[in-house]
């Protein structure tokens, strides 16, 4: 049997720390904790930075660390610092310096690094090991080598490897959710199909149970399935949460795709243990003929500026997209005479159908209008320029030439708030590799000795 | 005629990754599902999101009265036309269908 502790979903959401306590007490094998997703959207792959503030994950995992110096096991993050690319998987290996520095442990580092090099993929692209899933963008040598980050998930094989260095901390890069909690209970022998299944259960800690703020849940893993227990105070697994959890953020809630094969849950049963815990047997895991890794990546989509107008009065209200069209017409022809092409004017009504769109078939508006306006250009000095140009408009723009000049409400000064480079997720492909290590790089390093 | 919101416990939606949406009807009851399956096809749910039938996916799970959907995104994730980064607000156009 092989117990795996997963304090939280993700390193800096916080957890319970009576549950990590108890998690403690139960003598894990392993503690595993996820350090990021492509969620928050594309800005921390493209910047190779991570969401969550340095100060709070520092303290966060300091309290890990000393967990599981406590327990004597294993701690591994995996997709380190929100994206899981090479400069945030340094940022947290600093991170984990410090702590060494200031609390006089000692630890057994590895560090696995998901970043690839662009030269590398051009030549696995040229050689058709690059394959697109659906919906792919569409994938050139120019698109790899415009990313300013590419990075491959790491399944439980190099996991495995890392773990295998006698690591006390694993630092991994960009990995499956799964992979990290998989690995241990796989190289043990346990149920293959039951291991996958416990960890996507598992991937988001205690969302699988009634109090998904607690936490901290532990998972066992044996030769026929799992069994997941939650750590907090309140939180109860019933056989309806764990099997809905399946559901979440999953395109496919029968299949989950993995390195080297997939899990298939369709025959899983969910049985309560008691009132809190539930076991689950019977989910099959199915090896594939090639090995593949998932690749993304994210590149630099331009510069955008963003300005904020709102309108209260309501004859503007009432004709709000009409003002809204001239406008459009107008600041995008005076810009073109200003700056040439290619910027992008867009104006959002807050209040309206700025969360759907088009799509929207009950947008109405109340007593007032946000207009989000949103400049994109291919520099900073252009978008600021294009947004220069718009404001006026937003500020002052007559319904009819007749009328007496109008002033709509600017929440700041100045109206229009620079948000630097934007990036876009632009792969949706797997590539092909012969041995699991060849696109991933593994150290070891030994701190505070 | 009611609407699907009003009818089921909840329905939520969110990305599944950054290329795919994935809406979750949880009915609640088994008349509730019942209902809710014959109603609310993959046509309806490619009309709301302007997508085409053939890649709107449709998951019925008996055991937890779920009608599950998944699409590609009307728009990927974080790109300059989208409007809603974790995809949860479409949600909202699911469950103001007529069952």
């Amino acid at each position: 049997m092989v117990k795996v502790l997963i304090p939280s979903g993700a390193l800096g959401l916080g957890y319970d720390r009576k549950a990590l306590a108890r998690g403690i007490a139960e003598k894990p094998d392993i503690i595993a904790i996820d350090g990021g997703s492509t969620d928050s959207g594309p800005h921390y792959l493209g910047t190779g930075s991570s969401k969550y503030a340095r100060g709070s994950t520092k303290a966060e995992w300091r309290e890990l660390m000393e967990a599981r110096a406590e327990a004597g096991v294993p701690l591994i993050i995996g997709t380190a610092g929100t994206c899981g690319a090479d400069s945030a998987v340094d940022w947290l290996v600093d991170i984990t310096r410090e702590i060494v520095a200031e609390t006089g442990m000692k630890v057994k580092l590895a560090v696995l690094k998901s970043g690839q090099r662009q030269d590398a993929l051009i030549d696995a692209f040229g050689q058709g090991k690059i394959t697109p899933l659906e919906p792919a963008p569409e994938l050139s040598e120019d698109v790899i080598a415009s990313c300013s980050n590419i990075v491959a998930l790491a399944g439980a094989e190099q996991i495995q490897a890392a773990l295998e260095t006698g690591a006390d901390i694993v630092i991994a890069g960009r990995t499956t959710d799964t992979a990290i909690i998989s690995a241990l209970p796989l190289s043990r022998g346990c149920h293959a199909g039951g291991v996958w299944h416990g960890a996507k259960i598992g991937e988001c800690g205690a969302l699988a149970t009634t109090a998904p703020n607690s936490g901290t849940i532990l998972i066992e893993f044996d030769a026929e399935g799992f069994t997941i227990s939650p750590m907090g105070a309140d939180a109860r697994a019933t056989p309806h949460t764990v099997s809905a959890h399946m559901l979440y953020e999953n395109s496919n809630p029968d299949i989950l795709y993995e390195p080297g094969g997939h899990l298939d849950v369709r025959a899983a049963k969910y049985e309560a243990v008691d009132d809190r815990r539930v076991r689950v047997s019977g989910s099959e895991w199915v090896v594939s003929d090639r090995y593949t890794v998932k690749l993304e990546g994210a590149r630099l989509a331009g510069f955008q500026t963003v300005s904020l107008v709102t309108v209260r009065d309501p004859r503007y209200v009432a004709n709000i997209r009409a003002w809204c069209d001239d406008i459009m017409i107008k600041a995008t022809e005076k810009a073109r005479a200003r700056v040439g092409e290619g910027f992008e004017i867009e104006l959002r009504l807050i209040g309206l159908d700025a969360t759907l769109g088009v799509l929207d078939t009950e947008a109405k508006a109340g007593t007032e209008i946000g207009v989000l306006g949103l400049v994109t250009a291919p520099t900073e000095s252009l978008s600021r320029e294009v947004a220069k140009v718009l404001n006026p408009y937003l500020l002052h723009h007559p319904l009819t030439e007749e009328e007496e000049m109008p002033t709509f409400a600017f929440p700041f000064s100045p109206p229009e708030v620079s948000r630097g480079a934007v990036y876009e997720f632009c792969l949706n492909h797997v590539l092909e590799l012969e041995d699991p290590m060849e696109a991933f790089t593994l150290t070891f390093e030994e701190l505070g000795q | 005629m009611s609407r699907l919101g009003d009818i089921a416990v909840k329905v939520r939606s969110k990305n599944a990754g950054p290329f795919w949406l994935t809406v979750d009807i949880f009915c609640g009851s088994q008349s509730v599902f019942a209902q809710v399956r014959t109603s609310i096809t993959s046509a309806r749910i490619a009309g709301v999101f302007g997508a085409e039938i053939a890649v709107v996916n449709r998951y019925e799970m008996d055991s937890l009265n779920v009608l599950k959907f998944s699409l590609p995104r009307p728009a990927v994730q974080g790109t300059r036309q989208d409007r809603d980064m974790h995809g949860a607000s479409f949600a909202a156009l699911v469950a103001e269908l007529e069952v």
